[in-house]
């Protein structure tokens, strides 16, 4: 008996799921596409006129209906360098204990467990433990450098668990190999995984601290000011950021005629800045992946 | 009756005394006796799923990796138990090299594959370097294959090429003793000719132990011949001896391909 491969009636059937079934990704596809692009040309169209040297480099004027936002830039641009500073050390040193050292046990899987469930915790929750934490426990009080605390604790589960990804795409003949050699554990970690996993962590690094430069919730009660007329002078003074100032001129302004395009502008700088962060990690990524295979 | 006519051959350079594996629960080596004589070539043989992965790794405590691993017995290197407590871990993988079955060379250039050892061994100026990356690559035969790239990143070898160069980066750090884990499975016919007349040079200067699948190969190649079935050691003799005149009947079975 000869089967022939042509598409016939009889297999119509598991042609026509199959059509529909791409049908449906597609749009699944094209719907996201059009939400997410109708939100930028919404963004934009409506904020663009706003942006000027002046817009960015001015402080607010007259009660915030004039001017611009430049202490919010400066603000958001400083909790985010503080955040990583903190972050992504501790971050990438947890991943290497837990992937390399820790032994798999019942501890170490719940504190993996935790570290999930942590990525999950709203991030109001964070801003109150930071200000019971950071603010007053501590001391610090409302300050620039309690509110980049209370962002790296936000990112820390993020940046653990792309770390910790990371270090698992680096196969274990790489180990094997270094340590059959005379390496000891760390000279095998230090010299063999960690270029390895490098750019997996910085990129993973890199998507949480923009999503913790677009936070709001967790800065407005530990550090960040609603109009400061000066920028922070050391990390225990308050600050403006970019999310926070949205979102009051947004929501909370008396003049809403005045400040809308004020709002618009205000997000469009920060679409920006978070997409210019996203951006740096995926030409990071590319850059060093390339060093390492070539 | 394992290793009584052995002593005439030489140095004992590796002595396994009632040496049992367990992972977890399960007993994967039983009660293994035998000494490993210096600078001969001794392969371990026996179906698949026996234990000779298990047995040849826990010569270098590669086994210390997987952590529901346990052994009980004595394994004494140049009389040293490496098992006791003062062992430097360390020192011993740098006597005791090993080549994986699967060829793994690092993601670095051909020159700093070889030199790693070296590089992270102790301080060493670029030209003594030089001198023992071409040196090893010499002795495993790939040094005029490679000499003119020695900064090409070692993953564009071909499969064969690449097992020479993780030979060549054991052979770097000077060891005394070799484990070859399979290492002709994953590369063609005409490269493992190479590989195969390579380890029967290195015994001049090298102790290999060398488990393999394959019969021809160790009957080629090996001085002795260890035969494990079900993690244990039914015969342990002069290679010619396995192969023509075994004196266990599962041993005959297992060389003339009656099962396996
Ligand atoms: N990490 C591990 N945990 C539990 N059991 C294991 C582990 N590694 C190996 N084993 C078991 O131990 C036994 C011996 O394995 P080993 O790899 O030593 O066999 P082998 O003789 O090298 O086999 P092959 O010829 O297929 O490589 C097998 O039954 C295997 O399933
Ligand atoms: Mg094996």
């Amino acid at each position: 008996m000869k089967n022939s491969v042509r598409k016939s009636s009889k297999n119509l059937r598991g042609q026509l799921t199959q059509f529909l079934g791409f049908l449906v990704l597609r749009l699944s596809v094209c719907f996201i596409l059009f939400i997410l692009l109708y939100f930028f040309y919404d963004i934009f169209i409506n904020g663009h006129q706003t942006i000027s040297w002046e817009f960015l480099s001015q402080p607010p004027r007259k009660g915030m209906t004039e001017g611009g936002i430049f202490p919010a830039i400066f603000g958001t641009f400083l909790v985010t360098l503080i955040t990583t500073a903190i972050a992504v050390p501790l971050g990438m040193a947890a991943a290497i204990y837990l992937n390399e050292y820790a032994r798999t046990d019942r501890l170490t899987r719940l504190i993996r467990l935790s570290i999930r469930n942590l990525a999950g915790v709203p991030s109001v929750v964070y801003g109150l433990f930071g200000v019971i934490l950071f603010v007053n426990l501590l001391k610090l009080g409302t300050s620039v450098l309690s509110a980049g605390l209370t962002l790296a604790l936000l990112t820390l589960p993020w940046t653990i668990t792309a770390s910790e990804e990371a270090l698992k795409t680096v196969p274990d003949s790489y180990r094997e190999g270094a340590l059959a050699l005379g390496a000891t554990k760390w000279q095998m970690i230090r010299t063999n995984v960690l270029p390895y996993s490098l750019p997996g962590m910085l990129t993973g690094a890199i998507l949480g601290l923009a999503r913790a430069a677009g936070e709001t919730a967790p800065i407005m009660f530990t550090g960040a000011a609603f109009y400061l007329p000066f920028l922070p002078a050391s990390l225990r003074d308050q600050f403006m950021a970019l999310p926070y100032h949205l979102y009051i001129m947004a929501t909370q302004h008396h003049a809403i005629d005045k400040a809308r395009p004020l709002a618009y502008g205000t997000a469009l700088v920060l679409v920006v800045f978070v997409i210019l962060f996203n951006l740096t990690a995926v030409i990071l990524r590319s850059r060093l992946r390339g060093k390492w295979k070539n | 009756m394992v290793n009584t006519n052995l002593k005439t051959v030489g140095q004992t350079k590796i002595l396994v005394e009632n040496l049992n594996l367990f992972y977890g629960q399960k007993q994967v080596l039983e009660n293994i006796n035998l000494s490993i004589p210096e600078n001969q070539v001794t392969a371990i043989i026996g179906p698949s799923g026996c234990g000779k992965s298990s047995f040849i790794r826990a010569l270098n405590r590669m086994n210390d990796l997987i952590p529901e691993a346990r052994i009980e017995g004595k394994i004494l290197i140049d009389e040293e138990n490496i098992y006791d407590r003062d062992i430097d871990l360390v020192a011993l993988r740098k006597k005791v090299g090993m080549v994986f079955q699967k060829p793994n060379p690092f993601p670095k250039s051909i020159f700093d594959n070889v030199a790693y050892g070296l590089k992270i061994g102790s301080n060493h100026n670029r030209a003594d370097l030089e001198k023992i990356v071409e040196k090893s690559l010499r002795q495993a035969a790939i040094w005029e294959e490679v000499k003119d790239r020695l900064n090409q990143n070692a993953l564009k070898l071909s499969g064969g090429q690449q097992q020479r160069l993780c030979i060549a980066r054991a052979l770097a750090v000077e060891p005394e003793i070799i484990l070859f884990d399979e290492p002709c499975s994953a590369i063609d016919p005409i490269a493992t000719a190479r590989v195969e007349e390579l380890i029967h040079q290195l015994k001049t200067e090298f102790t290999v132990v060398i488990v393999t699948h394959n019969m021809q190969q160790a009957a080629r190649i090996s001085d002795f011949t260890a035969f494990l079935w079900l993690g244990e050691l039914i015969e342990y003799d002069r290679t010619e001896k396995i192969f023509t005149n075994p004196a266990n009947k599962l041993t005959e079975d297992y060389v003339t391909g009656r099962f396996g």
